[in-house]
């Protein structure tokens, strides 16, 4: 049997383009009253909001006590928009009668979100889980200089990473754990 | 004065109210008219762009304007004012005196067009679609030449000037590619455009628009009475002449950044925006004007002013919706041409079929003019149909034939490089 012939490619793409537009003005069917505000896959931002995806890159979240000013995070950024100042203090002993530990405290760290081009290489660099991705993304200013965050703004974004969970297969491996 | 007067009236224009004294009633009728079409063409284009940007988001699963006013309809007019704001920016190699006029010679040629479309008028009642305005017996359009159409097919040519010389001026490359793709495009699918109202002329038998939607009263529209062929040739050659998707490569964003107007920024541009959407509207007008029987449509046993004025303004109103959605929905559809592709369906398939189609009714026209039985006149518009059958066969076998031996003359000079290489 021969195939069927098919309507003309033009007519059938005209076909779909009315049957999506009668879709979206028409999602609760032709009879009921229109609404394309329902129909539409536009989500109208200010009023509603969209989930992130999951790992979404919105803001980077720094917990501060991790931190050793390795340094490795402000190298490796493309965009040289991480700024570390630290000086050497010392710690009391971990142990009893121990003697005190050497170790580097934070007096600056700051990142320009005017400049990051959200790669993450220094959330992958970042030996001492101290930095982490959090999905926030409403932090617009109206002075470009107030996307500087620092460290204490840094901070307050950990309480808005979520835990790690492994969605892909072999990335159980990979886990991080969120430090709370 | 007024036997010379009387003397150049006629070739003036058909309107009953033009054929006597001109006096300051008949001025102020045609100022009267001049005004509404004006506005009423101003305020329809600045609802039909926002009705294509809602129509098109709907097409493809999104809302479209909504912020300015009610359902986002001062969008058009926000766009407006801030193009009015906006710097007029002159390039500096540009040919200033021509630049400045490329703009208008798109703009005001849209708006002659519509001049000879008949908005309204009762076509039933056998009068022919005569209104009274002031006492003055005249048409519901601003004019109606005894040229009629032609006008229309001259206004579209000089438009043509507009693309050209607004590319040619800009002093820039992809501006000038681009005028140079409109001006053989444009001029290609004339031939094909008048072709197809040659068609119509020969059942209307008069080149006023009047005219030919008076004879389209009662149902007779030349949809049908031309055989369905010019009106899909018209359809396809007008939206190759308004440069719309999908035979925009007028404008191909892709390749010629913004085309003919991309030097162009401010009112300047605004201006060729109005001309591109208001010569859509024209189209649809002048569509419905010689296919779809203009404003002419049942009066449901209505008399009065609403059969004069309010009915058939609806009809019309409402067909030239038609063709907007329709020109709407092929910009949300369909892909552009390629260029090649442009003009073999140009000139190798719609010109043909315009000119055989108009020899088959051509054909018909003479048979019945002889006055033969409906049986032999259908006989000789089947021979004549059938001639046409072979002609286009013929045509095809030579464009294959032609197109086989440029293949293989490009083998073989393919053949001889290679050698040469060696």
């Amino acid at each position: 049997m021969p195939p069927k012939p098919k309507l003309p490619g033009v007519l059938k793409g005209m076909g779909i383009t009315m049957r999506t537009a009668l879709d979206t003005m028409f999602p609760d069917g032709p009879l009921r009253p229109p609404s394309p505000a329902k129909g539409a896959a536009t989500v109208q931002y200010p009023r509603e909001k969209e989930e992130p995806a999951a790992r979404s890159r919105g803001v980077i979240a720094l917990k501060e006590e991790n931190c050793t000013s390795c340094m490795l995070c402000a190298r490796e950024c493309p965009d040289w928009c991480i700024y570390i100042e630290a000086h050497k203090t010392l710690a009391p002993p971990r142990r009893e009668g121990g003697k005190p530990r050497s170790v580097n405290e934070l007096e600056r760290f700051d990142i320009d979100f005017s400049l990051c081009m959200y790669c993450g290489i220094c959330v992958d660099v970042c030996p001492f889980e101290a930095l982490f991705w959090s999905p926030e993304y409403e932090y617009s200013e109206p002075r470009i200089a107030d996307l500087l965050h620092d460290k204490s703004r840094l901070g307050q974004w950990m309480e808005t990473v979520p835990d790690f969970e492994a969605l892909e297969s072999g990335s159980e491996v990979k886990v991080k754990k969120v430090p709370r | 004065m007024s036997a010379l007067l009387s003397a150049v009236t006629p070739l003036l224009a058909l309107d009953p109210m033009l054929e006597g004294d001109i006096g300051f009633t008949q001025v102020l009728v045609v100022l009267l008219k001049v005004l509404v079409a004006f506005g009423g063409l101003l305020v329809t284009v600045i609802i039909f762009i926002w009705f294509e940007r809602k129509v098109i988001a709907d097409m493809q699963n999104r809302l479209g304007p909504n912020r300015a006013g009610p359902f986002g309809l001062l969008q058009t007019v926000a766009d407006g004012l801030k193009l009015i704001l906006k710097e007029d920016l002159l390039p500096e190699r540009a040919d200033k005196p021509v630049f400045k006029l490329a703009p208008f010679l798109m703009l005001i040629p849209a708006f002659l067009t519509f001049a000879i479309v008949p908005i309204a008028g009762n076509f039933n009642d056998g009068n022919d679609g005569v209104v009274t305005i002031l006492g003055q017996e005249t048409f519901m359009q601003v004019a109606d030449p005894q040229i009629g159409i032609l006008l229309f097919l001259a206004m579209s040519s000089v438009a043509i000037y507009g693309v050209v010389l607004a590319g040619w001026s800009s002093g820039s490359k992809y501006p000038l590619l681009g005028s140079v793709r409109a001006s053989s495009q444009m001029i290609s699918y004339e031939a094909a455009l008048g072709l197809s109202i040659g068609s119509v002329l020969l059942i209307a038998g008069s080149l006023s628009t009047n005219a030919i939607v008076a004879g389209q009263a009662g149902w007779q529209w030349n949809l049908w009475m031309t055989g369905l062929v010019p009106f899909v040739i018209f359809l396809i050659a007008g939206t190759a002449e308004l440069n719309r998707p999908p035979f925009d490569l007028v404008e191909a964003e892709q390749e010629l950044v913004g085309g003919f107007h991309t030097e162009y920024s401010a009112f300047r541009f605004a201006m060729f925006f109005i001309a591109e959407f208001l010569n859509t509207v024209t189209m649809s007008a002048i569509i419905v004007t010689l296919f779809f029987g203009g404003p002419s449509g049942p009066d449901f046993g209505i008399t009065g002013w609403v059969s004069d004025y309010v009915l058939p303004f609806v009809w019309f109103f409402l067909k030239v919706l038609v063709f907007l959605f329709m020109f709407v929905a092929f910009r949300a559809t369909l892909p552009r041409l390629r260029y090649d592709q442009l003009m073999d369906l140009g000139w190798k398939l719609l010109i043909p079929l315009a000119l055989g189609w108009f020899l088959v009714l051509t054909v018909v026209r003479v048979a019945a003019d002889e006055e033969l039985a409906a049986v032999e006149v259908l006989g000789v518009g089947v021979l004549a149909f059938l001639g046409l059958l072979v002609g286009g066969g013929l045509l095809l076998l030579s464009i294959r034939a032609s197109a086989a031996k440029r293949a293989a003359a490009a083998a073989e000079d393919a053949a001889d490089e290679s050698e040469g290489v060696r």
